[in-house]
């Protein structure tokens, strides 16, 4: 009977008309109740077609542009308590990926960088890190970054004088990944990544999900 | 470069394009509101009759796909279910805090239709007359409970206490509705799929 009667929940939790302390417990019985879930799955697709009977509405030209920029902005929840992304967040992104940092200096160190004080960190827009430069070369050090989907790889680039030049394609995946730039990075450039198709590109055929500071 | 990265896109099924913005592909969560964001718009705008509380609506629905569409399981829904699930459940929690706008006449089927012709292309307007067909066939209470839960955000006691009718009542008027909704529509549509092939 109180079974018949939570089941019974499955279709005004489909319409969203279940009050707070009623949708909270039907969750906690949807949890344990397969029937409960194919029949709010089956409710879901009745109820999403009642969405597309309203009258319909024109949204903002920008609003799709102003939705990917504020996505964006955030960071993917690959990271655990990762701050949310902010300007003023950058330090606090630089120190977690610190660990990372230390590790891109031997591998700069190791291809005959210059000394380890010469250090820069400047910041990146786009993902939690920073671009790490040594003299002319430069290492991108980025934590939370998933790994790129299948048959797409993520592509660094130098930008300078309005040009990109391609500097080298990486996976991404893992807490942080510290990727060593394939091109030097002269001063007054910056640094971008992109999403590209396996293997990588000549030139940048999508917008850059990360861009760098100046250098 | 952006609009290079859309058509890339287009030729994948809605699902595919989710995955991508799983592996957080910003192109990808553009190509989704690219088909989704209007038909997302006009409902927030339904449930909530504001354009600045339907933008909320609308971006807090596209970023909560952008943190969570690694969750999104294929097998249990289709991904426009899942997005417009979202849009729905984040404007009727606007609406119920928006408690002033609550008060208005639910029978206003014009508020935003005028404007709104671009948006609206062949295939939407029939699908919303195919919808508002089998909400026709609906004995009338059931009809009334789900229109006003669905587009007005009332929960069950509210439309107890509204309607006058038993707890009870709303909870199993709701239930056979929506029961009988999802058998017309499911028939609507393997009628359809059997006139394609």
């Amino acid at each position: 009977m109180a079974d018949e009667l939570i089941h019974e929940l499955s279709a005004g939790y489909a319409l969203d008309a279940l009050d707070p302390h009623e949708r909270e417990e039907f969750e906690q019985h949807l949890a344990g109740c397969e029937r409960c879930r194919e029949e709010v799955a089956t409710f879901a697709s009745a109820s999403a077609a009642l969405a597309v009977a309203v009258p319909p509405a024109s949204p903002p030209p920008d609003l799709g542009e102003r939705i990917v920029a504020a996505a964006r902005a955030e960071r993917p929840n690959v990271v655990p308590l990762r701050p949310r992304w902010t300007p003023r967040a950058l330090p606090i992104a630089a120190a977690a990926a610190a660990a990372a940092v230390a590790f891109a200096v031997g591998a700069l160190a190791f291809h005959g960088g210059s000394h380890a004080s010469a250090l820069r960190s400047i910041p990146v827009e786009g993902a939690s890190g920073s671009l790490v430069v040594s003299g002319k070369q430069a290492a991108l050090v980025l934590s939370g970054l998933g790994r790129a989907p299948v048959g797409k790889t993520y592509e660094a680039w130098v930008l300078r004088d309005g040009a990109a030049a391609p500097a080298g394609v990486f996976r991404g995946g893992g807490r942080t990944i510290t990727f060593r730039l394939t091109r030097d990075v002269p001063s007054g450039a910056m640094v971008a990544v992109t999403v590209e198709r396996a293997g990588g590109v000549a030139k940048p055929t999508r917008t850059p999900m990360i861009v760098s500071g100046r250098v | 470069m952006s609009d290079v990265g859309s058509r890339d896109l287009a030729h994948l099924s809605d699902e595919a394009v989710v995955a991508l913005v799983a592996r957080s592909d910003d192109i990808a969560l553009g190509e989704l509101y690219a088909r989704y964001g209007a038909a997302a718009y006009a409902l927030a705008r339904r449930v909530l009759r504001d354009a600045t509380l339907a933008e909320d609506a609308v971006q807090e629905a596209f970023l909560a796909v952008w943190r969570g569409a690694e969750r999104f399981l294929p097998e249990r829904a289709k991904a426009s279910t899942w997005l417009l699930t979202l849009v729905h459940r984040r404007a009727v929690d606007l609406v119920r805090r928006e408690e002033r706008r609550r008060g208005q006449p639910l029978d206003e089927t014009h508020d935003a239709a005028t404007e709104g012709s671009a948006a609206d292309d062949a295939w939407l307007r029939l699908e919303r007359e195919r919808v508002q067909a089998a909400l026709r066939q609906l004995p009338d209470q059931q009809r009334e409970a789900i229109e006003l839960a669905y587009y007005g955000g009332f929960t069950q006691s509210e439309l107890a206490e509204r309607l006058g009718r038993p707890l009870g009542t709303i909870k199993s008027q709701m239930f056979a509705g929506l029961s009988t909704l999802r058998r017309i529509l499911d028939a609507a549509e393997l009628e359809a799929s059997w006139q394609t092939s």
